[in-house]
């Protein structure tokens, strides 16, 4: 699948050969399951397993409640709550569905800021992250769709709310608002066209995650070091990786089972915790709530939304605030070409790890700025935040790569993973496996 | 296109919410220890029965409990009416049939109907659309510190009268400690011996199998017991399922940590020979 050598598939058995010249499908299984994967990875390698299982998890139960709901906005409420009464298990479909949605978001959290921190975006890996970021976007659409699907208060107030930033578009935002509602304002067309798309967004997103895997099939892994995995040849292969399986399908079944220890805890005994109770007061036009509060993982980019409240220029507020939202992941997207270190993991970069960890706390600041009713100190955190959150793409990675001195790197991913593990019987002696000066590029020629 | 327009409902929020939050900081919430509450908590029988009766002599005169079915009412982890007291409580209440096309006595299988003359909201979903962590309704860091919640919020709004009205706008208004704002339009719903708890708790229907009445002796139904029960019989109605839910997240949990267990030695030992090479 791959440009990394690995010992491919052979058929055995005449009936083996038989289908494999026909339909190679079981190599294809076979090798995708032992595809060389670096041996040093740490427990922040999980999370893309984690996600995989919840996108499942959430298609087989969303497509078992929307065996039970009705899309309509007389009928949608009341249909949530005879699957919270009357489906036989339907509480617990309706709560793995909705706190699903907040696991897969942490996960997908964790997955992009353990991307950044350990350089996975940076070449060869950029249609990876590219990609990624295409799944975060269908994600999110994905799960704000699915949000107003309840039709509760928070629901109706959110789309009304997020519908209309695309009013700040000159021209032609009025008419691609109305486009969008199906109509003057947040209704029955809304309701059913969000369904549709909520049902249909996700098998878009399983569509970019094969092609997310096929890419860092195609380049390999990166690795805590950020060193690439030897390629010369196939015993070299050997020495920096291990099978995916039975190796990581292990290591991510325990971690995995792990998270669900600590899902099952919130789906069993605070389901609610994470939402708005106002979603359990049925939909009123005629009604706004006293905060409208997006969910908390929106709630970062909320607050940059908000964090404009002054004209810039000929660019009134609003449509700043809009540009900044939107922006905020237009810079995520680039930062494989802002960031001009050679240097992938943050592990041996010293000034670039303050820089990341204050971005990380930014991230919390910002979230929490969200939250709160924009008064007090809060626009102006907001506006802090904001500019840290651009200042990092724009500004720090861009520089730092100049003049930053990184510390030495492990030669290979052999030898980072001996360090941490030195074979017995052989003391091994560290300097031995360091490179002096440090190496920028320890990709031996193919 | 100004940013005010755009942000019309945001804004309107803010202008209702600003006199909400300085209320907020006043707003009185009680904590009381409900018997459901925390991991092991389940729903006390009796206390249900005696909350349903205060929702059935009291608040069904203004307010509908639309999600709820009267067969829940006989529930084994909720109230546990009596199979035959169920169905004589649904014949007090009247239902519109669609296919007859005409009102007729409310049965088992219904739900219980919708309220709208007195323009109350429903009461089925209250204790949980006012379970607020965040908001007007909050009760901040103290819903996962204390367990409080909805049905406090309930409790602390049934007392929180302290008698003073006033008249807005040809409305009267009574002045109430809980209520975000201060003031709310519903009157003081209880009062000490509006209602007498029956040995049965539940309507006046005396069921030949009730289960020994005799020896239940009810507690006098001061305003503050009358309030709790309704609190914790509004929990009930909000989340019927949630002992069935604890039940089943403690199978799951358990069944969790045995396999997480397991999967840590296996991973430990398919690792082994990878990290402790002998070379």
């Amino acid at each position: 699948m791959g440009h990394i050598p690995q010992e491919t598939y052979k058929p055995k058995t005449r009936w083996e050969k038989w289908v494999h010249t026909r339909l190679p499908v079981i190599g294809l299984g076979i090798d995708f399951m032992n595809f060389p994967t670096p041996k040093n990875l740490n427990w922040m390698w999980i999370w893309g397993i984690v996600l995989s299982i919840v996108l499942v998890v959430q298609i087989v139960t969303g497509i078992a409640l929307a065996m039970h709901y009705t899309a309509h906005v007389d009928l949608a409420f009341a249909s949530i709550e005879h699957i919270m009464r009357d489906v036989n298990a339907g509480w617990l479909l309706r709560y793995v569905h909705m706190n699903g949605a907040s696991l897969f978001f942490v996960a997908v959290y964790a997955h992009i800021f353990r991307g950044l921190y350990y350089g996975s975006y940076k070449e060869p890996r950029e249609i990876t992250w590219i990609v990624g970021i295409l799944i975060y976007l269908a994600m999110m659409a994905t799960a704000f769709m699915g949000y107003v699907l309840p039709w509760g208060q928070m629901s109706f107030w959110g789309a009304t709310v997020i519908t209309n930033l695309f009013s700040a578009l000159p021209a032609v935002g009025e008419p691609i608002v109305q486009w969008l509602w199906g109509g003057f304002a947040v209704d029955n067309p809304t309701l059913n066209r969000f369904y549709a798309l909520h049902y249909l967004l996700p098998f878009v997103i399983v569509g970019l995650v094969a092609v997310h895997v096929w890419c860092f099939h195609t380049t390999g892994n990166n690795n805590p070091t950020g060193v690439h995995v030897r390629h010369d040849s196939l015993e070299n292969v050997k020495k920096d990786t291990v099978p995916f399986h039975p190796y990581y399908t292990i290591k991510d079944l325990y971690a995995l089972v792990v998270v669900l220890v600590v899902f099952a805890a919130f789906v069993f005994f605070m389901p609610n915790y994470l939402g708005h109770p106002d979603n359990y007061i049925e939909a009123d036009p005629l009604v706004t709530p006293q905060h409208i509060v997006p969910e908390w993982y929106f709630l970062p980019f909320y607050a940059m939304l908000r964090a404009i409240t002054f004209d810039i220029l000929f660019i009134d507020s609003k449509l700043g605030g809009v540009l900044v939202m939107f922006g905020s992941i237009v810079v995520l997207a680039l930062v494989p070409w802002t960031d001009t270190s050679r240097v992938r993991s943050g592990r041996y970069r010293p000034h670039f790890k303050p820089a990341f960890w204050l971005l990380v706390l930014d991230f919390f600041v910002l979230m929490w700025c969200g939250s709160q009713p924009a008064e007090g100190l809060v626009p102006t955190i907001s506006l802090f935040g904001t500019i840290y959150w651009f200042l990092y793409f724009l500004v720090v990675l861009p520089i730092l790569g100049f003049i930053e001195k990184p510390l030495p790197e492990p030669v290979t991913v052999e030898a980072a993973f001996d360090e941490e593990h030195p074979p017995t019987g052989a003391v091994t002696d560290a300097g031995r496996h360091r490179m002096n000066p440090p190496s920028l590029d320890s990709t031996p020629a193919e | 296109m100004s940013f005010l327009r755009f942000l019309a409902p945001l804004a309107a929020s803010a202008l209702i919410a600003a006199p909400a939050l300085a209320a907020e900081s006043e707003a009185h919430v009680e904590d009381i220890s409900f018997s459901f509450e925390g991991p092991f908590g389940t729903f006390d029988e009796m206390q249900l029965q005696r909350g349903f009766q205060v929702f059935h002599e009291v608040c069904a005169a203004c307010h509908g409990l639309k999600y709820l079915s009267f067969r829940n009412l006989g529930e084994e982890t909720g109230p546990h009416f009596p199979e035959a007291q169920v169905s004589g409580i649904a014949a007090l209440y009247t239902v519109y049939d669609e296919e007859e096309g005409a009102e007729r006595p409310a049965e088992a299988s219904d739900r219980f109907p919708e309220v709208t003359a007195a323009n109350a909201p429903d009461l089925t979903l209250m204790a949980k659309a006012r379970a607020g962590f965040h908001g007007p309704y909050g009760t901040g860091i103290n819903q996962l510190i204390k367990g409080m919640g909805g049905p406090e919020y309930i409790y602390s709004l049934l007392t929180g009268y302290t008698g003073e009205q006033q008249t807005e706008a040809g409305a009267v208004l009574w002045e109430n400690t809980a209520f975000p704002g201060g003031w709310i339009s519903m009157p003081p719903p209880l009062s000490e011996g509006i209602i007498e708890y029956t040995a049965h708790g539940g309507a006046e229907e005396e069921s030949e199998d009730g289960h020994g009445g005799g020896d239940y002796a009810p507690p006098p139904a001061t305003v503050e017991q009358m309030a709790e029960d309704l609190s914790a019989f509004l929990a009930w109605t909000a989340e019927p399922m949630l002992v069935e839910r604890k039940e089943a997240g403690f199978r799951n949990i358990l069944v969790l940590i045995i396999l997480a267990v397991l999967l840590y030695y296996t991973n430990r030992k398919v690792w082994h020979a990878v990290k402790h090479r002998d070379d």
